[in-house]
């Protein structure tokens, strides 16, 4: 990364720019600061929506510039979620697991340990044992290491696997539909460790700071999300922007030519595909120590279809498109929803934004489908040509 | 939402400075957290206008301490990370004083963190599966020991069940429920072998196979009976099997801890006449307030429209919100938590609700028969009967204790004589 | 004499008549009134249980009273009311808001009073199977066919000895041939379980073999039952059903409970006993000399209870061999609880003869049902295969087509109530509602989108959320019901094994139509040939005169008329919600890509093997069909990588994209 690539690339100082200043301002506002004219929760949501920026880059990496409609990666996101989840909920429960049984008369084997925070993790589940996958969920360094492993694992041999049989097009998106399809429901049964349907939960509590005010907690994990967003950006930014961006767009555009000119093809998609599920794992780890709660219904289908969508509005093959898309909608979705919009009245009926919303939004899609398939991050451009 | 967060939040500050933090400011708030979209809104819906029915019956009385009771209602649009995002927004943008809200356990526990960290105050309405007792939450729907363990025992004692089918759809209160069961049937002499267990998704249609597999364990030569906790639309498509492989009650009885009123308004009940659900509260029930009750809500919601358990659990919790925030003279939530406790209601099924120190209440649990009308006939009605936060029939949670009043913990082990923990286990 | 003693009777009746009235001003005829009687038993009768009404019927029954069955059957079917004001028995007919009371013995009205004033006696289930029970030897001759069947459905329910010989004294004078024959079938199973003479017995054991009904497997399953038994030697008067092999058969640990439960062997020391025992032998912070703050490890613990044993405050711990030894010292078996060893070993030949049929009746219903999951999942999928396959138009809304065709079954029902017309209108209605709303979608949306076919993907998500909360806008979040025709309400019945819903059936004939209709059309006109064409070659088809705008249009509107049709077949089995159409949508699309794109029997194979697999992938797993799903979906995704063209693949240049 030198000096040219960032002059050639005024878009890329641009956003650092406005994620710089964001940052700023939110930090200034925030209740943690003392100034408190953002609540904490709208820093939550601006913190989650920045991590929600990041893995639309990712996904529009891949399929804005490589040409793979990956309808999972919200599986890899989620992921990275539970990987950083399982760290915190272990991390807590042995906290008060130890602080309980700190004043039994005799002081307790590891053994006993052990078995007091499976009962209290699994108990809820109707269990009380650690299944074999939370083997080093003790260990921070090992949980961050799979929050990285384990998707960028997942997306290797799933990638390897597709990308080496050719499937391609609307094959490849129903197949990585049905990968995160089977992700959830295999999550959603109780018995494979993961607390089927209820997750993990109280992630916001973080293990050794549990007496630090949220208000604090949530603007740190802001900080990060604006970092991870920062340096996602700018690392796509930076790969998209040489030769093997040239020769990614090149497979978009017309995959057998590049093949014929000799590149290996399927190893480039599979080294985009893992790198943007590598990505999408981290930003999972963010976001969900700022939700609070991770459960396998955050990665069925509807979720990475929603991405693309974020994707597409925002106008792919522009990677500040992609934040622009994911930011627009969800934050618009949070708002509706919200009670926060007014409501409508039309005199014989009353347009409840709550009930309406989603109709708007799906009429929305197909609007910016039709009429501007750049989307918006394209209509700036066109307001950036003109002038 | 930005604007309207920093409006408020502007609001709240300089009321912070300028108003002494102890005197009742008008209006008495009251959040309403329960899902209006997604999923969960098919149920959740309901409770949300009864909420604002029993709101507008106080303000109708003369408010609540002098003020007029304001609804402040939210979408958690059946998405859990929203309970613990809402949650917070009501809390400390909105500033509400009580919670009414979540349907799911899962929902529940999203919120709970938030609840505890803020010292928020939430009535929880629905059956399910215990195991918990969180200072800031009171549970006005059953525990297993409500619900579940009374069915069962109905089976054994007046059906006389001797082989069991547990069928549920795979998500906690099910797998909770049923391991609870399986180890109370166990302990009255149930052989493992005459229990089957089968989970399935939410939403489920293809209910074929299992309906058969239910009719062959018949071939035991023992009686077979049905403990299904399957959830919300999937028992349509469960019934209408029932009803095809022509599953008569006096043979193969069911009986359902998920399904009331409004779940049977789905479909046409004359082939499931006889089939069981157990609760604490059925629409029939024949007293003097439920007949009031019942026409106010048809009067405010629709004549079309029934009444159900999670309803009743609201107008009890509500009522005795009301009273302790009377009895204490402020809706501070320290000070509303100790005038709960004790707090008496009576039932809209005769008899006295009783909130205990384990913030669970004491009702009567009632088995009602499917009628060909979508109603339920009571054929079974106990006298009250205590919640019990953690159930005495699994050898981990048996020496559990819940008593806030006394011992000031939810999760008290008798056995060491201590706490283990102030926060509840989400 | 003899007069006057008649006399003296009369007069003596007069005044016990005039007693009783004076008692009870609310009888008339007082003699051999039943109120009295059922006064006597009055707390059982007005709360009654399972446990306690057995003896209770029984000596009601036996007061010979002929009032008696009759009240008892008006009891049972919850005409009884009470009065707690003075704790009386009435009869009742509805009254405007309220009660008319009638008076059990002269039928009189008594009293209007609201329902809140008297209870309505419940029997349970329980107790009406109690009841049936106790009325069989009256039922079993009673004029009317209707009840004797209700006796023998009571006997099927609840066999005893006592029924033999009224049941067998019935079969003589039976003249209903159907109800002779279940008499003679309820004799004989009733001799196999409690026949007194062992070669009757015997016999009629034996004639069950090969039986695969419900009712005579559970006879002979109730005579081969077993308990388990543990002892040091195995004893000669039991009737031992086989022996159990530590290791093989149960493991050592169960074998050790099983011990402890008998009282043969104390419990084992657990790691919680162990430090229960330690914490009470606490001296000046230390547990037989070893600090306390060491006692954190097994080891330390063990260390500390040897130090306690050597000094004798507590008993020594076991050796760890000892549960090895304890378990090698007994046998562990398994016992008929039937005595006889004639009759378990017939009941074990008759059951080892059922077991050949019964698995063979097992697989049959095993593939009636994948037969029928399979016809479900291609009437779901075939719309489209059409538009997807042959125009490959990813059609995110498919689903929500599904949901709209099974609301208008829903809207046709309130209108119609007669099931079997409101289907036969809903059908063809669906077909048009749905059929529009894809012409209208092709027309304004997809005919745009042709070049850019991943594009409609995200245009049809936006169609079908939009969709999807529109239904929950108009018809609400709850279930509708929409009911099938008693015609298609019950079961086609092979035997107790074999059988399948009419309902599915009717599903599986639709599938059948609509595969045939499809190739007729694709295959046999000239809209099915244009079709194909366009497929083919779009460009080419034009210049040959082809309109191919028209031929996609109506190709659209044909995939999606059929997802309407297939949302009334669904909605009749299942529930109708707003978000029905997104439970087939992902199962649809694997559908049509594991049978292979652009081939009607591409779909037909998806839909098979998608189906056949997840039944049998249920059988392996029966408890657990979330799994059941999850192994199929992950078959399908490796499916792919090996056939990434599916089963069917098109052969040529048409397979390239």
């Amino acid at each position: 990364m030198n000096r040219s690539f960032l002059a050639e690339n005024p878009s890329v100082m641009w956003f650092l720019g406005c994620l710089g200043l964001l940052t700023l301002g939110v930090t200034v506002l925030a209740e943690g600061f003392g100034l408190a004219l953002l609540s904490t929760s709208m820093v939550k949501i601006l913190g989650m929506t920045l991590c929600l920026c990041l893995i639309a880059v990712a996904m529009d990496v891949v399929w804005g510039y490589c040409g793979i409609l990956s309808l999972g990666h919200f599986a890899f996101f989620g992921l990275g979620g539970y990987a950083i989840g399982m760290w915190l909920m272990y991390a807590r429960t042995q906290g008060i697991v130890v602080e309980s049984l700190a004043n039994a008369p005799i002081p307790p084997t590891q053994e006993e340990i052990n078995d007091a925070i499976a009962t209290q993790i699994f108990g809820v589940v109707g269990s009380n044992e650690l299944p074999l996958i939370w083997a080093f969920a003790d260990s921070l360094a090992m949980q961050l290491l799979f929050v990285v492993l384990v998707p960028g694992l997942l997306a290797l041999i799933f990638g390897w696997l597709a990308f080496r049989s050719r499937v391609t097009g609307v094959y490849l998106s129903i197949l990585t539909q049905a990968m995160t399809l089977a992700l959830a429901l295999y999550l959603f049964q109780n018995d494979t460790g993961l607390r089927g349907n209820n997750g993990l939960s109280g992630l916001q509590n973080i293990p050794g700071l549990l007496h630090m005010p949220q208000s604090t907690i949530a603007l740190w994990f802001f900080w990060a999300s604006a970092a991870a967003l920062g340096l996602g950006y700018l690392f796509f930014a930076w790969l998209i922007s040489g030769k093997f961006g040239s020769v990614i767009r090149g497979i978009r555009d017309n995959e057998a030519r590049v093949r014929f000119l000799g590149y290996h093809v399927e190893s480039y998609k599979l080294v985009i595909f893992t790198l943007t599920a590598v990505v999408s794992g981290l930003a999972g780890a963010l976001y969900y120590p700022q939700a609070g709660i991770i459960n396998p219904a955050e990665i069925a289908p509807i979720a990475s279809i929603y991405l693309a969508v974020w994707v597409a509005i925002g106008g792919r093959g522009r990677l500040y498109g992609a934040v622009i898309g994911a930011a627009v909608v969800s934050l618009a979705s949070s708002w509706f929803t919200g009670g926060g919009a007014p409501d409508i009245d039309l005199g014989f009926y009353t347009i409840n934004w709550t009930d309406w919303w989603l109709v708007l939004l799906g009429l929305g899609f197909v609007a910016v489908t039709l009429f501007f398939p750049r989307g918006i991050g394209g209509f700036f451009d066109m307001l950036v040509r003109k002038s | 939402m930005k604007i309207n967060t920093l409006m408020a939040s502007l609001a709240t500050s300089t009321a912070l400075l300028t108003a002494p933090a102890w005197a009742q400011d008008c209006p008495v708030k009251v959040g309403v957290l329960h899902s209006l979209s997604g999923t969960m809104a098919i149920s959740e819906t309901t409770l949300k206008d009864t909420v604002l029915m029993l709101i507008e019956q106080q303000n109708a009385k003369g408010g609540l301490l002098g003020c007029e009771i304001e609804a402040v209602v939210v979408d958690p649009a059946s998405d859990w990370p929203l309970f613990a995002e809402k949650a917070r927004e009501l809390l400390t943008v909105s500033e509400v004083d009580v919670i009414f809200g979540s349907w799911t356990s899962v929902s529940r526990k999203s919120a709970l963190p938030v609840l505890e960290e803020l010292n928020g105050l939430m009535f929880y309405p629905v059956q399910y599966e215990g195991e918990e007792s969180s200072k800031n939450v009171f549970y006005t729907g059953a525990a297993p020991n409500q619900q579940a363990i009374p069915a069962v025992d109905y089976f054994l004692d007046e059906l006389g069940v001797e082989s069991f089918a547990l069928l549920g759809t795979d998500y906690v209160y099910p797998r909770t429920t049923n391991n609870i069961l399986d180890s109370y049937l166990k302990s009255k002499g149930i052989a493992d072998e005459d229990i089957f267990v089968n989970y399935t998704p939410f939403g489920h249609s293809d209910w074929a196979t299992i309906v058969s597999d239910v009719v062959a364990l018949g071939a035991s030569g023992k009686q077979v009976g049905v403990i299904s906790t399957i959830n919300g639309d999937a028992n349509v498509g469960f019934y209408k099997e029932l009803a095809a492989q022509g599953v008569d009650a006096a043979d193969i009885p069911v009986v359902a801890f998920s399904v009331g009123e409004e779940e049977l308004s789905g479909l046409d009940t004359a082939p499931l006449v006889g089939h069981l659900a157990a609760w604490n509260y059925f629409q029939s029930a024949d007293t003097e307030i439920n007949a009031e009750f019942v026409e106010a809500w048809k009067a405010y919601a629709g004549e079309e429209r029934v009444t159900n358990d999670p309803m009743e659990a609201h107008y009890i919790g509500f009522n005795m919100w009301v009273n302790a925030v009377t009895e204490a003279g402020t809706t501070d939530v320290d000070a509303v938590r100790a005038a709960m406790w004790g707090q008496e209601f009576p039932n809209l099924t005769g008899g006295t609700a009783v909130m205990n120190a384990n913030h669970h209440l004491s009702k009567p649990v009632l088995i009602g028969e499917i009628r060909d009308d979508g109603q339920f006939d009571i054929i079974s009605q106990t006298a009250e009967v205590p919640g019990d936060a953690w159930t005495d029939h699994l050898p981990e949670s048996a020496p559990l204790k819940s008593d806030w009043k006394d011992l000031g913990c939810g999760m008290y082990n008798t056995e060491t004589a201590t706490c283990v923990q102030m926060t509840s286990n989400y | 004499m003899r007069f006057t003693a008649l006399l003296a009777r009369a007069v003596a009746l007069l005044m016990m008549l005039a007693c009783a009235v004076i008692l009870r001003p609310g009888i008339a005829t007082a003699q051999g009134a039943l109120q009295p009687l059922l006064q006597e038993y009055q707390a059982d009768l007005a709360k009654p249980s399972r446990q306690s009404i057995g003896p209770v019927i029984a000596d009601l029954l036996t007061s010979d009273h002929p009032g008696m069955a009759d009240f008892l059957r008006k009891w049972e079917s919850r005409e009884v009311y009470l009065r707690p004001d003075d704790g009386l028995f009435f009869y009742a007919e509805k009254a405007g808001d309220g009660l008319r009371l009638i008076d059990i013995d002269s039928g009189a009205p008594v009293a209007e009073v609201s329902s809140r004033d008297v209870g309505q006696i419940r029997p349970n289930a329980g107790v009406r199977r109690e009841l049936a029970a106790a009325l069989v030897p009256y039922e079993l001759n009673a004029p009317d066919p209707a009840r004797r069947a209700e006796a023998l459905e009571a006997i099927t329910r609840s066999a005893d000895a006592s029924q033999i010989a009224p049941l067998a004294g019935s079969i003589e004078g039976e003249t209903d041939p159907g109800l002779k024959t279940r008499k003679e079938r309820l004799l004989t199973l009733l001799i196999a379980q409690f026949g007194a003479i062992k070669s009757e017995r015997l016999d009629a054991i034996a004639g069950l073999g090969g039986d695969t009904s419900i009712e005579a497997r559970s006879v002979l399953n109730q005579l081969t039952g077993t308990r388990d038994g543990v002892a040091t030697t195995l004893p000669d008067d039991a009737n031992i059903a086989r022996l159990l092999e530590v290791g093989t058969d149960i493991t050592e640990a169960q074998a050790h409970d099983r011990l402890v439960a008998e009282g043969l062997a104390p419990p084992r020391q657990t790691a919680t006993d162990l430090r229960d025992v330690l914490t009470q032998h606490i001296v000046d912070g230390s547990v037989g000399g070893v600090p306390l703050h060491q006692l954190n490890t097994v080891a330390a613990r063990a260390r500390a209870y040897e130090a306690l044993e050597q000094a004798g405050t507590v008993p020594p711990r076991a050796a760890p061999d000892e549960v090895a030894q304890a378990v090698a010292a007994h046998v562990f078996y398994a016992e008929y609880l039937q005595p006889d060893p004639q009759i378990t070993r017939a009941a074990e030949n008759a059951l080892t003869a059922t077991s050949r049929t019964l698995g063979l009746y097992q697989t049959a219903d095993l593939v009636l049902d994948g037969l029928s999951l399979a016809s479900i999942f291609f009437l779901a999928a075939i719309g489209l295969a059409i538009t997807f396959g042959v125009m490959g138009v990813i059609n995110m809304a498919h689903g929500e087509f599904i949901m709209m065709g099974a609301y208008t079954g829903y809207v046709v029902q309130l209108f119609i109530p007669d099931y079997t017309v409101s289907l036969l209108i809903a059908l063809p209605l669906a077909f048009g509602v749905t059929f529009g709303a894809g012409v209208a979608m092709e027309r304004l949306v997809i005919r745009h989108l042709y070049t850019r076919p991943l594009e409609t993907l995200l245009a049809t998500f936006g169609i079908s959320i939009a969709l999807q909360q529109l239904a929950k806008n108009i018809f609400g979040t709850q279930a509708r019901p929409l009911t099938a025709p008693d015609w298609l309400g019950g079961a086609i019945t092979l035997n107790d094994i074999v059988s399948i819903s009419t309902i599915r059936v009717a599903i599986f004939v639709l599938a059948l139509i609509f595969l045939a209709l499809l190739l007729y059309i694709l295959k046999r006109t000239r809209l099915g040939l244009e079709v194909r064409a366009v497929t083919q070659n779009p460009g080419m088809a034009a210049s040959m005169g082809i309109n191919p705008d028209r031929i996609n249009m109506l190709t659209f509107g044909l995939g999606s008329g059929i997802a309407g049709i297939a949302g009334v077949a669904i909605g009749l089995y299942a529930q109708v919600t707003s978000e029905m159409g997104a439970n087939y949508i992902v199962q649809s699309f694997m559908t049509v890509v594991v049978g292979g794109v652009g081939n009607v029997w591409g779909t037909l194979a998806g839909a098979s093997l998608i189906g056949f697999l997840q039944k049998g992938i249920e059988w392996f797993n029966p408890s657990n069909t979330l799994a059941a799903q999850t192994y199929m979906v992950l078959f399908v995704i490796l499916f792919i990588q090996f056939r990434p063209k599916g089963i069917v693949a098109l052969k040529g240049r048409a397979a390239g994209d």
